[in-house]
């Protein structure tokens, strides 16, 4: 009987002290923000990202590959043959060549592949970057990315297959399954959730999208590599236990579409830098 | 060769206020790779800056700073147009000189 009253009398405490709790540690989060944001803020003119933007540069400018082709004289990125500027925050898009709707660094997979003559698997092999390898692909998407930097996001969604890959993207996003039965919305589908000292955004509202398109590709802090949203998404479904999608895979793409798409309007601010 | 390092140098009053971004993998030589073999230490021992000629800052650099580093330095008495050269040596003597104006 005593050791029954003693039990609740700690349920008791433990839901007392669930409120105060809460509010400390929301200040210490605000606090951890402002502290990341001020670090932000003074990286942000001497972001190494710039770096790959260099050599990304170099690459879509120099023949390459078994055609021995540029990019520059042979990929469009829906703007025109070479083109650019303003490309990437109106992608995803739908290409006609193609047949279907790409993300930035799908689309300069496709022309790598297309165009240059690069095999798919070579590229597909090791994508992301790792310790001191980058791959050239990340460089790239990093330079074109750098092309659209303060302007506004614009992905077509009026156009049908754009549109149509927004829904799909959308319900990829509802969609729960793996072994913790999660899906990309139970943690950014409401406002105001976090992991640990994470503040999670909520992907389907315009301001939580926005924050989860700025800043990738980006680089990171954390062992000092260059990273694309094609990486970030296919950690997201790593960390969900689900199988990773293979390179450059279609539900990236209409995800991409989706978030994007919600961020439309939103001013664009060049490669990022993360913790 | 190693990869053009990336300066920003900009006038605020009489303070030059002056930015670079170099890359260089920085390893510190205690790090293992997947198979457990020892990664050979490789990283910038000597830095110098030079602004129109005459040198303002020369250092020594270690192993405790990151892959990728950004340095920031003021100099007093900068002019606008003034030439900044940055040069940077490592362990294993590769070297790079880039340079750029003051604006």
């Amino acid at each position: 009987m005593r050791k029954i009253r003693t039990i609740g009398a700690l349920c008791t405490i433990a839901a007392l002290g669930a409120g105060p709790a809460g509010a400390a540690g929301e200040a210490i989060q605000d606090k951890a923000d402002a502290e990341f944001a001020k670090f932000r803020a003074e990286m942000e003119e001497s972001n190494p990202a710039e770096l790959f933007e260099l050599k990304g540069e170099e690459l879509w400018k120099a023949k390459r590959g078994p055609n021995n082709v540029s990019l520059a004289e042979s990929c469009d990125l829906g703007q025109g043959v070479g083109k650019v500027e303003g490309a990437y925050v109106q992608m995803p898009r739908y290409f006609k060549d193609a047949g279907t709707v790409m993300d930035a660094e799908r689309r300069i997979v496709w022309c790598m592949t297309e165009k240059q003559g690069f095999k798919f698997e070579g590229i597909a092999k090791k994508p992301f970057a790792k310790d001191e390898y980058t791959p050239e692909i990340t460089s790239l998407v990093t330079f074109v990315a750098g092309q659209s930097r303060d302007m506004k996001f614009a992905v077509p969604l009026q156009e049908p297959h754009v549109r149509e890959a927004y829904e799909i993207g959308k319900a990829v996003a509802d969609y729960r399954a793996g072994p913790y039965d999660f899906s990309c919305s139970t943690c950014h589908g409401s406002d105001g959730l976090r992991i640990r000292m994470q503040n999670l955004p909520n992907i389907s509202s315009h301001e939580g999208a926005t924050k989860a398109v700025l800043g990738w590709p980006g680089y990171r802090m954390t062992g000092g590599v260059m990273l694309t949203q094609q990486w970030r998404m296919n950690d997201c479904f790593r960390q969900q236990r689900f199988p990773e999608p293979k390179y450059v895979s279609d539900v990236i793409t209409v995800l991409l579409t989706y978030m994007t798409g919600n961020a439309n309007g939103a001013v664009y601010k060049g490669p990022g830098i993360k913790r | 060769m190693a990869d053009p390092m990336k300066i920003r140098a900009k006038l605020q009053g009489d303070v030059a206020d002056i930015r670079v971004l170099i890359s260089h993998p920085m390893e510190n030589g205690n790090r293992k790779d997947s198979d457990g073999k020892v990664v050979p230490a490789h990283f910038i021992t000597q830095m110098s800056v030079e602004v129109d000629g005459k040198a303002v800052i020369q250092g020594q650099t270690g192993t405790a700073i990151s892959r990728n580093p950004v340095f920031g330095f003021k100099v007093k008495g900068a002019k606008a147009g003034d030439k900044v050269v940055i040069k940077w040596q490592d362990n294993k003597g590769e070297s790079r000189t880039d340079e750029a104006a003051i604006a």
